[in-house]
């Protein structure tokens, strides 16, 4: 589930720090971008592009 | 000193609401949701064109925001499979192992709840709602079996309970809690409207595919073609798509039904043989097993059925394997009186 594997890459990374999460899911588009407001990550870029949904997120604080 | 309490949180209204009603006696609550890999979400609708309509959303995640909760979304695959292969205490109508579910998650909920520092657990448990999980006499063996005795508190049945640790303390008012009991969603329904919560999952049951009779079935002929209960992550994930029919002991067909579910199937094309029709639009087929030629033929006559060559004379198909080498096929599509019914699963 790509969600879990963003929870827990972001865990192991410092406030500031940025993770690009490319997936093929299409409700990636939905749940990253809610895990991300909830846990207070900022979500930079969204987009999809040949199949592929790709999602720039910048760390928040703990 | 603010009180800390960790929600197992499901997505549906009975667990949004239980966070309501803590939140509400100002206790600090983070959820906790668990991914079995049978968890019917927003994913499995979006495979499909048809559901289109429906949300992609996660519920648990959409139920986290509107509650302004952190949620914490933790895998246990690897683990859950004992669960459904041995219940302590058996399955439900289906493959559903209710019971042991639940005291499986409260015990994980418990290490984390430790580990984090939380004091207790919340559910959104209704004494009588559920034939197997959720019964007077099934409730308090999720808090011996779990280990976390009287750190658990149903909050909306907490008035039909004895008094939890909790209450008893006074980090929450039992008062403000409810005493709702039985199959009726009415009050639940009731509380929503108090909160102002319009929007909420379809409740009960629906959250986990193992209460799902095709699918139990589906993973009861997977089980018996391979000699003993085991599965894996694509597995469980495939029998959630497309039409599955077993001609044969030796291999099972998995035809996509709609585009949605032929791109679905088009990312497993590099794991598992597959059948595609070249020369009429029909669906994508993985092949999961070890057919003969004999056997592979009547497959590709099977899938030639639900193309739109399906009265045609012959149609033609493209057979591949999972290292890239094809070859074609020209079949009689099997005409639906020789489909047996058994065949489908």
């Amino acid at each position: 589930m790509p969600v879990i594997r963003v929870q827990d890459r972001i865990a192991e990374l410092a406030p500031g720090e940025e993770l690009e999460a490319i997936c093929t899911d299409p409700g990636v588009m939905h749940d990253i971008p809610a895990w991300c407001r909830i846990n207070g990550h900022e979500i930079l870029e969204a987009r999809e592009a040949g199949g592929e949904y790709r999602i720039l997120i910048r760390v928040g604080a703990p | 000193m603010q009180r800390k309490a960790v929600a197992l949180v499901s997505g549906g209204l009975d667990s949004m609401l239980a966070v309501k009603v803590i939140q509400e006696q100002g206790i600090h609550v983070e959820g906790i949701n668990f991914f079995t890999g049978f968890c019917v979400e927003g994913h499995t609708h979006a495979i499909r064109k048809r559901d289109q309509k429906k949300p992609k959303r996660n519920n648990a995640l959409w139920v986290a925001e509107r509650l302004g909760i952190k949620l914490h979304i933790i895998d246990i695959v690897e683990e859950y499979k004992e669960v459904v292969f041995n219940p302590k205490y058996g399955y439900g109508a289906h493959l559903n192992p209710c019971l042991d579910c639940k005291i499986f998650m409260v015990k994980k909920a418990k290490a984390w709840m430790e580990t984090h520092g939380f004091d207790f657990i919340i559910t959104g448990e209704v004494v009588g709602q559920r034939p197997k999980s959720q019964r007077r006499d099934t409730m308090p063996v999720v808090q011996r079996d779990s280990g976390i005795g009287d750190r658990l508190l149903r909050p909306l049945c907490a008035k039909n309970l004895p008094p939890t640790l909790p209450e008893r303390e006074g980090w929450v008012d039992r008062e403000k809690l409810y005493d709702f009991s039985g199959r009726s969603r009415k009050p639940q329904m009731a509380l929503a409207r108090k909160y102002g919560i319009e929007d909420y999952a379809q409740p009960a049951g629906g959250c986990c595919f193992l209460t799902d009779e095709q699918y139990s079935v589906k993973l009861q002929d997977l089980w018996r073609a391979r000699g003993r209960k085991q599965y894996e992550m694509d597995d469980i994930m495939l029998l959630k798509v497309g039409r599955h029919i077993r001609p044969a002991p030796e291999f099972k067909l998995i035809v996509s039904r709609e585009e949605g579910e032929g791109n679905f199937l088009q990312g497993y094309r590099g794991r598992y043989p597959s059948l595609k029709t070249v020369s009429h639009a029909g669906p994508l087929a993985l092949i999961d097993g070890t057919p003969d030629e004999a056997q592979l033929a009547l497959a590709a006559r099977i899938v030639a059925r639900y193309s739109q060559g399906k009265n045609a004379p012959e149609v033609e198909l493209e057979y591949r394997e999972p290292q890239g080498a094809t070859r074609r096929m020209k079949v009689a599509p099997l005409p639906p009186h020789e489909l047996v019914r058994e065949w489908i699963l």
